[in-house]
């Protein structure tokens, strides 16, 4: 079966709901393990990697948490097409999506638990959770982890604790992360002042695609930096804990905006659903930013009625590889074409929307401006 | 800022050495630095990129520190490390482990796992360990007939001892 039939369709997994996921759409925990005897990917000779990717691949599709219809290729037989589209599930790294033969990736069925086989390490597991689950992941992920210590013997030392190919993921090998989204305090310009507080913390800021990229649509993506020397708990904890008081700042961040600038924020949020259902040609950059908005105006009620899985299924489709695989030409339709076909796609989806109804704000005894009002 | 050396160009790259208690500030271009070896600029800017800004030279440090060790497992160099800022296989961490230290303080909490063990490892006691290191510190005094400090350790292990 190919990855493009075993994901579970745009509609349905924009419709996975979990706690605060109005501000926070995913949480993420991953691990970071390697073989004791065989050098680590970045170094192995493709002899070595070959023989890694034979001792692990059947072993992650075994397990339990794998279920019986999980997914299971090695990254040569997957089109880049595919491997990207996989990028924009937010499942493989970009680096991930870069490897060929001797390099693998398993997926369950509900999409929860995504291994990779010879990314850097060994292997690279990770839970994925809607909302603000990271203990739930964590906890998911750890019983992969025990499952395959049963047979696998990891690269281990006593100080150090888990080996892995770059330093800074020593000793834990966790990376927990939760993806936000986060368009109040970036309107109310306090966003910057957000990361360099999280950054103080020893936490990670980073874009929509993970390191180095942009925060398109006003997503970011928060992580531990430090690995070794607290246990995951801890590290989960105070994730968590910092999360949390984002979640606070944003919602704030939304309020105050509402109260003192109200006209800023419709303004924003009518023309976001003017231009997307409107346009002839729009880029994914141009569509992502715009759909944040949309996704705002439906979190405070502007669109009566609208679930924001209807945005968050466009966020999906309006990304390069989701669009391209839904046209008949794939991955000969141009970069121009794509931008027609988009907002295309997007007219006629914003044109079920309702229109943003101010008035809704006022019955909710939500403050609204009385200009424009004689 | 002028290079130093060459006057012409702009100093991009800037060295601040301390040696022997003297501080040395070093303000070159790309190019006189690249002649005058203050250190491959672009394995510079890899390093503060993986780890963030100030590792770099810490890991300048611990590639001195590894000298030309080489990984007998995997034939992992100082070099390589130095290049790629990472490992070539669990063996390396053995071998290349005394200069590790330095740059894994700057990374990390601590140098000591703390987290979720493998399976069939037992974690040693955290104050199993404190007291080995104690019991090293008194022996040290001891010898140096520094009875104060010894006066004090002693005390610190009987506190260790009795909170175990």
């Amino acid at each position: 079966m190919s990855i493009i039939d075993f994901l579970i369709p745009p509609s349905e997994v924009s419709r996975r709901s979990g706690p605060h996921d109005k501000i926070v759409l995913s949480s993420r925990v991953r691990l970071a393990r390697n073989l004791r005897s065989i050098p680590f990917p970045s170094h192995s000779k493709k002899a070595d990697r070959l023989k890694a990717f034979e001792a692990l691949m059947p072993v992650v599709r075994g397990l339990g948490q794998m279920g019986p219809t999980a997914f299971s290729e090695s990254m040569d037989k997957l089109p880049a097409l595919e491997k990207q589209l996989l990028v924009e599930r937010h499942l493989i790294s970009r680096e991930h999506a870069a490897k060929n033969a001797g390099s693998g990736i398993v997926l369950n069925r509900e999409e929860s638990v995504c291994v990779m086989v010879n990314e850097e390490d060994h292997l690279r597991m990770q839970a994925l959770q809607p909302g603000l689950q990271l203990r739930q992941a964590w906890m998911i992920i750890d019983g992969v982890d025990s499952a395959l210590q049963e047979t696998i013997e990891f690269a281990f030392a006593e100080k150090y604790g888990f080996l892995t190919a770059c330093p800074t993921n020593l000793g834990t090998g966790i990376r927990v992360s939760a993806m936000l989204h986060l368009p109040g305090l970036v309107l109310a310009e306090q966003i910057n002042q957000i990361i360099q507080a999280v950054n103080k913390l020893g936490l990670a800021v980073r874009g929509l695609y993970g390191e180095g990229t942009e925060a398109l649509g006003n997503i970011f993506q928060v992580s531990n930096q430090m690995t070794l020397g607290e246990t995951e708990n801890d590290i989960v904890e105070r994730i968590n804990k910092v999360l949390l008081q984002i979640i606070e700042h944003e919602e704030n961040a939304r309020l105050a905006q509402l109260e003192k600038k109200p006209a800023v924020l419709l303004n924003h949020i009518g023309r976001a659903y003017g231009v997307l259902g409107n346009a002839w040609s729009i880029s994914s950059k141009e569509a992502l930013n715009l759909l944040s908005f949309m996704r705002l105006g439906i979190d405070i009620g502007l669109f009566r009625e609208t679930p924001k899985a209807l945005v968050d299924e466009l966020f999906l489709r309006s990304q390069p590889a989701h669009l391209q695989l839904a046209h008949p030409l794939r991955e000969k339709l141009g970069s121009d074409d794509r931008d027609l076909f988009r907002a295309e796609m997007l007219r006629e989806r914003i044109a079920g929307f309702p229109k943003p109804d101010a008035s809704s704000l006022r019955g909710s005894g939500g403050p609204v401006s009385d200009k424009g009002e004689i | 800022m002028m290079c130093q050396f060459c006057k012409t160009k702009d100093a991009t790259v800037h060295v601040t050495e301390i040696a022997d208690q003297k501080i040395k500030k070093v303000d070159a271009c790309a190019a006189c630095a690249k002649e005058k070896n203050y250190n491959d600029p672009t394995a510079f800017a890899l390093a503060d990129h993986l780890l963030g800004l100030g590792a770099s030279q810490k890991m300048e440090e611990a590639a001195e520190a590894l000298g030309t060790l080489s990984c007998s497992q995997c034939g992992y160099t100082q070099a390589d490390f130095k290049k790629s800022g990472r490992l070539g296989c669990a063996h390396c961490y053995e071998v290349f482990g005394e200069g590790l230290d330095s740059v894994l303080k700057t990374m990390h909490k601590d140098t000591q796992h703390r987290g979720k063990m493998l399976a069939g490892v037992q974690k040693t006691n955290q104050s199993v360990r404190t007291l080995e290191r104690l019991s090293k510190e008194l022996q040290k005094a001891i010898q140096k007939e520094d009875f104060e400090t010894a006066a004090q350790i002693r005390d610190e292990i009987k506190l260790t001892k009795a909170a175990s």
